[in-house]
């Protein structure tokens, strides 16, 4: 193998599942079932996407109205109208925070994300702990990450099992009515998009 | 469509093995539908190279944190939602949301 890739780090090469995953390709490759062109597309595919699209998302959804209603009900549609390539097998659907309201996003079973939109998840999203604590004690999980949703606020969790990947649309922050969209968008984190905290200005 | 929105339903005990997409937690427990999702190929099939076809109905289906966990944190409002194929769901006689 030609050993320059640039997803290729330090440290890669010595777990036994990237081994595995070199070999793998390796055998991909010389069986002609992929070309090392259409390796790197998929890897420029995915390094093209990252949580900035959600926050475009959100921006624009805090403040246009029609697009936020969009946005909830059809959020593929949503997300083309912002040059966004929602292209998956797997539906795409955007849950909301209000006062009432909070959401967090976990995938119990493996991994799933909206990477079409996000790119590749956290790896905490991904480790066990997450996962097993994140249906079970939502709110311990929050606290952790420097989030406490304020009194009589119903937590939801969403345990993408199937088909369905999620996102949430978080709260507008108070004293950002002077922002335009792009600095609003600047204060979305990725987090934020799962649910594990809020924006904050 | 076998259940409609607001019905009761268990989730199955059902142990079977490979690739199943309903999470342990939540079989045997009682929840309600909250929406057909749609159709999708089955993915217990489509996980072992065959077409998944026919296609099976998913639903959202709500459970309350209350009816998961005994020592659940929090308000007994806190709920959550899981996507589950309509194979691994049951009628609760007589429940309504």
């Amino acid at each position: 193998m030609s050993g320059h890739h640039p997803h290729e780090g330090a440290g890669r090469t010595t777990s036994p599942y990237a081994a595995r995953i070199r070999a793998i390709e390796a055998l991909l490759l010389e069986k002609g079932v992929l070309t090392e062109p259409e390796v790197q597309d998929g890897i420029a595919y995915m390094e093209a996407r990252s949580p900035a699209n959600g926050a475009k998302l959100v921006a624009r959804a805090w403040v246009d109205r029609k697009f936020k209603a969009l946005l909830l009900s059809d959020a593929k549609t949503a997300a083309s109208e912002l040059g966004l390539d929602p292209e998956h097998p797997a539906e795409f659907v955007v849950v909301e925070n209000t006062p009432e309201v909070h959401n967090l996003i976990v995938c119990t079973l493996c991994s799933c994300y909206p990477r079409a939109i996000l790119g590749r998840p956290p790896d905490w999203y991904k480790s066990f702990n997450y996962r097993s604590r994140a249906v079970r004690e939502p709110r311990a999980v929050m606290r952790e990450f420097g989030f406490e949703p304020p009194e009589g606020v119903e937590v939801i969790v969403h345990d993408s099992t199937a088909d369905v990947r999620y996102m949430v649309l978080p709260m507008r922050p108070p004293g950002t009515e002077g922002m335009d969209e792009e600095e609003l968008a600047g204060l979305v984190t990725r987090d934020s998009l799962v649910g594990v905290d809020v924006p904050r200005l | 469509m076998t259940f409609e929105p607001g019905a009761w339903v268990r989730v199955l005990s059902s142990e079977k093995p490979g690739h199943v997409r309903t999470p342990g937690y939540l079989k045997g427990k009682a929840g309600w539908i909250e929406t057909l999702i749609g159709e999708f190929p089955n993915p217990e099939e489509l996980a072992y190279g065959f077409s998944g076809i026919p296609k099976r109905p998913l639903y959202k289906v709500g459970f309350l944190q209350a009816d998961l966990w005994d020592d659940y944190e929090g308000p007994a409002e806190d709920h959550l939602y899981a996507d589950v194929y309509e194979h691994w769901l049951q009628p609760v006689e007589g429940g309504t949301t």
